[in-house]
């Protein structure tokens, strides 16, 4: 009975309150982005040995430290969503996906725009680089499952084992400085807590961290609530919202035309 | 101002950087934006038609 009640209540619950939050969530990472670049394009010193060009790691590292993180809460939602047949799970993972494929994208594309400069080149088979591309295809892999498989449980329970099997390459990406010594330089910040960087520009990288963080929050409740809604399709509030939508969206000569 | 788009030579990477960095940003807010208006009319318009059938 509490079950019944539950799956029918939630979905709806789910709409009103995450369309509550996604404007504060919205705010506050705007707030924090403003200040964080603020701080770091203004505020922060040139670097003495690599000039202006390491503002880039004001964003690069944020993305990076994004294409990791969503990985992982992609890949647990999954394992979620496969051992407990928690359909919300699979929602905010392949709501994940693209986000995070797209943070990766930026990290890339970033890190090479700095390694050009810096390095001479704008690509080299380094194991940070290699690994990182590798998620991206992970990334992509997921996806791909996801869209080619039509039955949706079935779509669910392939990518979540892909995600999961992926999920290894995410310490490989974090160690990847440290037990190959190649090109890419070690972590700007270490877990143990001792930072390579002065308090100048080390407050600006976290705080747009934290704004990246908020970012992907904020897009993430956007996509599930697309998800709920086509789920949903056939329920009464969604049909009652679509109608109402409706008419606010579509001029009302076209809508007299129609009919 | 100028010495600032400058980056001290290295503008045309840095403002890259932030160009694809933002773009990317903001196509994850558009998507979803987009996705939920193009649902609902669809489903207004599945609705509409169904109520037109059943007359």
């Amino acid at each position: 009975m509490w079950l019944w009640f539950h799956k029918l209540g939630s979905p709806k619950y789910f709409w009103t309150i995450s369309g509550r939050l996604i404007p504060w969530l919205g705010g506050v990472t705007g707030v924090l982005m403003a200040v964080g670049l603020y701080l770091g394009l203004f505020v922060a010193p040139p670097d003495y040995q690599q000039g202006e060009s390491y503002r880039i790691m004001f964003i690069h590292v944020p993305s990076a430290w994004n294409s990791m993180f969503i990985y992982l809460v992609m890949a647990v939602s999954a394992a979620i969503g496969l051992i407990w047949k928690m359909k919300v799970a699979d929602s905010v993972a392949a709501a994940s996906a693209p986000i995070g494929a797209s943070f990766t994208l930026a990290t890339l594309v970033t890190g090479s725009l700095w390694g050009k400069p810096m390095w001479g080149t704008w690509w080299v088979w380094d194991a940070r680089l290699t690994s990182e591309l590798i998620l991206l295809f992970l990334y992509m892999g997921f996806m791909a499952l996801q869209s080619t498989i039509e039955d949706r449980q079935k779509a669910a329970r392939a990518s979540a084992v892909l995600a999961i099997v992926g999920a290894v390459n995410v310490p490989i990406i974090y160690y990847s400085v440290i037990w190959w010594n190649t090109l890419h330089q070690p972590p700007t910040l270490s877990m143990a807590g001792t930072a390579a960087i002065v308090p100048s520009m080390l407050i600006p990288l976290l705080i747009l961290a934290f704004a990246f963080k908020f970012f992907y929050v904020t897009v993430l409740l956007m996509r599930t609530r697309c998800e709920v809604l086509e789920r949903e399709r056939n329920s009464a509030w969604v049909q009652e919202l679509a109608q109402e939508a409706d008419t606010n969206l579509t001029p009302a000569l076209s809508r007299s035309r129609a009919e | 101002m100028s010495e600032f788009f400058h980056m001290g030579g290295y503008a045309f990477y840095v403002w890259s950087a932030y160009a694809v960095t933002f773009a990317v940003l903001l196509v994850n807010v558009i998507v979803p934006l987009r996705a939920e208006q193009k649902l609902l009319r669809e489903i207004a318009r599945k609705a509409a038609r169904a109520k037109r059938d059943m007359l």
